[in-house]
């Protein structure tokens, strides 16, 4: 069942205000995405637990909404000590 | 304890790398599970392939055994991996390979 790309942009946006979300519609359906998701937030974590908080964030649309949603959490790159 | 959910935690016990898929690891039924399949293939880890589609309940206690709302679902050493996502991000990084290895299961090196 398709979701619009505005709905899964505010839910994510709500959860995660200071990151940046990059929401690509694979297939022009609303029904196959890839979001990569930049926050703090998932810093220290394991990927299992961000990628959870991003399917937290969407409200169980991952287990009947969507059909596809490709996932990718990243942390931002602060100032290196290099 | 439903039958089900003690033959889950059987498989991800007894067996070192185990794989809850839609299909099977000869004819997978879905482009993500295909993925991971091909990528445990390339690494040539012996695996054991679950086929959620031949089980509905399989497909629903899965989902809430490892508290993740996708398949596949890649366990390795009774430790949940990740999706097709995560799978594929740690085999692109090496990161796959490194953990296999450190858990002493046999790969293409």
């Amino acid at each position: 069942m398709p979701m619009h790309a505005e709905e899964i942009e505010t839910l994510l946006a709500t959860a995660f205000p200071e990151g940046e979300i990059e929401l690509v519609d694979l297939a022009g359906d609303n029904d196959h995405y890839s979001v990569t998701v930049t926050s703090e937030q998932f810093r220290g974590k394991s990927r299992v637990i961000q990628h959870k908080m991003v399917f937290n964030a969407l409200n169980g649309a991952m287990d009947s909404t969507l059909h596809a949603l490709q996932v990718k959490t990243v942390i931002p790159q602060g100032e290196t000590n290099v | 304890m439903s039958d089900v959910i003690e033959q889950i935690k059987t498989d991800v016990t007894s067996n070192d790398v185990v794989l809850f898929m839609k299909g099977s690891k000869k004819i997978p039924q879905c482009g993500f599970s295909f993925v991971v399949a091909s990528i445990l293939e390339r690494l040539e880890v012996e695996f054991l392939d679950r086929n959620v589609l031949a089980d509905p309940e399989l497909r629903e206690q899965i989902k809430a055994f490892s508290d993740w709302p996708t398949i596949p679902q890649l366990y390795v050493k009774g430790e949940f991996i990740g999706g097709c996502d995560i799978t594929r991000e740690m085999y692109e990084s090496g990161e796959l390979a490194a953990l296999l290895q450190e858990k002493g299961i046999k790969t293409a090196a």
